[in-house]
């Protein structure tokens, strides 16, 4: 017999219950308004930036960020990086990368967190080894907790996505946090659709 | 220099071969540091009172751990035919799924995986599965260079010792500790305990192997059966760089990691984070759903004796755990003794119950680290009955004749002021409440040696008995 069939033949002895449903979870939805002050709040206690746009520019701070820095990976249109990511890039040569900008698919004020796909990163590395991330995010893809982002298809479409809420950080030693682990240091967020 | 600072780590339970672990003699050891015991104790109740504040902002807190653990049954009660839909999922989606019945037989699937790949490097990602199945160690017999990539796993992969809590492996060290280590290992300066400092240290010289690694490995957290889909949860972003840099991704789950729809995974992460560090998520929760773009991904899921847990009424509730790590942060002799000292892979409360059915010889005395006040029972965010079953293993334990004599007598009389149903009821009833009387009632008193070399020398001018009469019979709530 395989281990395969041996360990569902064991299972299988081991509990004989009738077939049940399994239990459907509620959205909890609570307060619907104000959903973006509440994003921006929970972003920043997770250790994230929120950048206020400026009108006349809404790129002005992101243009001076990346200008005092060498190395800048741009994969939004909006911004243009000196860093270009091909079909055969490989992952690691995204480790010398200052700036990485991308564009989230949504983001979650419950949490704080960005929800990056790998069509988002286009090389999935790009979320973890630059220095610093500036995503993008268009506040009407703001929704109101983990119920509603778990319930989005952005899932059922990608093989890989993750939720990013503010920069890696560690407290492992003597619970003094750290910001900037082994993945980036610092995560700033732009609201603009 | 602070005490903390000169006082060096006392180190684990002394392993010999297959006879009990003396939980109790590297207690003390722990405890006779007494620094290291402050430092251990506060910061654990402070990763406990993070929790609190989190439950209070969630009006639905109480009803999200009575879906995680209806999920839970209802998943264990079906795994067999859950496991079969996420194998045909993740097969869809390109994912090689491996099955293991065992420890020796994990190893050697990811060891014979590697080895189709000519991998010699292989960065890894934090896995109590891992450490349950000596993985490293038996990857490093194959001549696989491993790396931990978590900053705690790392500190104690490089002392090697093992984690010492689930979600904090390295809670029990001081700067001091890892900065000696780091000096021997890393070639850290001497003498500069910066927790930045040491912080940036392992991820400088972590960075390389990450960047030139043939293979990486993560643990699970949960797979989701509708999807085919591997959720990974850390804070530093390890797991992500281990899977995504290079070309090969291993993931090694036990099987009772699965849950059925993603509806089901928000009330888990929902609670997961909340429940270890106190907060509202990690900051990455990750999912894994195929290989990346040119990579291969493969699950090995394994069993090692979570099948047989799964027939026992008693124990069965045991296989719902997420690995939280509140109970550990909550119970009072985790806290004073330090998880090396239960000499298993799972230590604190879980671990009492957990360890027996891995090795009812070995980890016979364990069932007894516990003063059975329920405050695991209450923190617990899948609700497994966690104090009933450590109470139902000292039963079991005293059925099969594996208790000595001393354990006898002290179950004889703490059996009187713990299993006696009402005392024990009312133990869960107030847990909050009576953990701050904990301290010297129980803990310090004459029977409970976690808390001998502190307060031995005063006898506890009240008994249980009298305190517990004084402050709840008057209030008549001592009745059924
Ligand atoms: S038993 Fe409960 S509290 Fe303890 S680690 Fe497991 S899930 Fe967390």
């Amino acid at each position: 017999m395989s281990s395969r069939e041996f360990i569902l033949t064991q299972i299988r002895q081991s509990c004989h219950t009738e077939r049940s449903e399994a239990p459907t979870v509620p959205f909890f939805h609570q307060d619907p308004a104000n959903i973006v002050d509440k994003f921006k709040q929970s972003l920043i206690a997770m250790g994230g930036q929120i950048i206020e746009t400026d009108p006349q520019d809404p790129y002005k701070f992101v243009k001076e960020k990346i200008a005092q820095s060498k190395i800048i990976c741009s994969v939004v249109p909006e911004i243009l990086g000196n860093r270009h990511l091909t079909e055969t890039t490989e992952p690691k040569e995204l480790q010398d990368i200052d700036y990485g900008v991308l564009r989230a698919s949504f983001g979650v004020a419950e949490t704080g967190s960005i929800c990056l796909t790998e069509q988002d990163l286009f090389i999935n590395t790009l979320g973890y080894l630059p220095q610093h991330l500036i995503i993008f995010l268009d506040p009407k893809q703001i929704v109101e907790n983990l119920h509603d982002a778990y319930a989005r298809s952005e899932w059922k479409q990608i093989h890989y996505a993750a939720l990013h809420s503010g920069p890696s950080a560690t407290a492992d030693i003597e619970g003094v946090l750290i910001r900037g682990a082994q993945g980036v240091r610092s995560l700033s967020v732009l609201l603009i659709e | 220099m602070s005490d903390l600072q000169q006082e060096i780590q006392p180190k684990g339970a002394k392993i010999k071969g297959n006879k009990p672990v003396n939980q109790l003699e590297a207690a003390n050891r722990f405890i006779a540091a007494s620094a290291h015991q402050q430092m251990h104790d506060q910061r654990l109740w402070d990763l406990r009172k993070k929790r609190d504040a989190q439950m209070h902002l969630i009006p639905e807190w109480e009803e999200l751990r009575d879906l995680a653990s209806d999920i839970k049954s209802h998943t264990l009660d079906h795994l067999a035919d859950y496991l079969e839909e996420f194998e045909r999922n993740a097969k869809a989606n390109g994912v090689h799924v491996h099955w293991a019945k065992d420890a020796q037989e994990s190893n050697q699937i990811i060891a014979g995986i590697l080895k189709e790949h000519d991998a010699k490097n292989l960065v890894k990602s934090k896995s109590m599965l891992g450490e349950e199945c000596l993985l490293r160690q038996h990857l490093e017999e194959e001549g696989v260079t491993v790396i931990e990539t978590d900053l705690g796993e790392r500190i104690q992969q490089l002392d090697k010792e093992d984690p010492s809590h689930v979600v904090v492996p390295a809670v029990h060290k001081s700067r001091t500790d890892v900065s000696k280590v780091f000096v021997k290992t890393l070639n850290a300066e001497e003498g500069n305990n910066d927790v930045h400092y040491l912080a940036t240290t392992q991820r400088e010289t972590t960075r390389p192997y990450i960047l030139n690694a043939d293979a990486g490995m993560t643990g699970a957290n949960f797979l989701v059966a509708e999807t085919g889909a591997v959720v990974v949860c850390t804070n530093e972003g390890n797991a992500d760089l281990s899977a995504n840099t290079p070309p090969l991704h291993i993931v090694t789950v036990g099987i009772e990691k699965i849950i059925p729809k993603m509806e089901h995974l928000a009330v888990f992460i929902r609670l997961l984070s909340r429940s270890a560090l106190g907060s509202p998520i990690t900051q990455y929760t990750s999912y894994f759903s195929g290989p990346r773009k040119g990579g291969e991904m493969h699950v090995v899921l394994v069993d090692n004796g979570r099948s047989t847990r799964l027939a026992s009424h008693k124990f069965k509730a045991g296989l719902k755990c997420i690995r939280c790590g509140a109970c550990m942060n909550t119970c009072p002799v985790f806290r004073r003794s330090g998880g090396l000292s239960y000499g298993s892979v799972y230590a604190g409360p879980i671990g009492l119950i957990l360890s027996p059915t891995y090795n009812v010889h070995k980890y016979r005395n364990l069932p007894f680290a516990s003063t059975l006040n329920g405050s695991c029972t209450n923190v617990c965010p899948v609700k497994i009955n966690l104090h009933e079953q450590i109470f139902a293993w000292r039963e079991t334990l005293a059925e099969e004749k594996e208790l000595s004599l001393s354990k006898r007598i002290i179950m004889t009389s703490l059996g009187k002021l713990f299993a006696h149903p009402k005392a024990y009821r009312m133990a869960v009833q107030t847990g909050d409440k009576l953990l701050s009387y904990l301290p010297h009632f129980m803990v310090y008193n004459q029977l409970n040696t976690w808390g001998r070399q502190r307060d031995i020398p005063t006898p506890p001018k009240e008994t249980f008995h009298s305190w517990y009469a004084k402050n709840y019979m008057k209030k008549g709530k001592a009745d059924e």
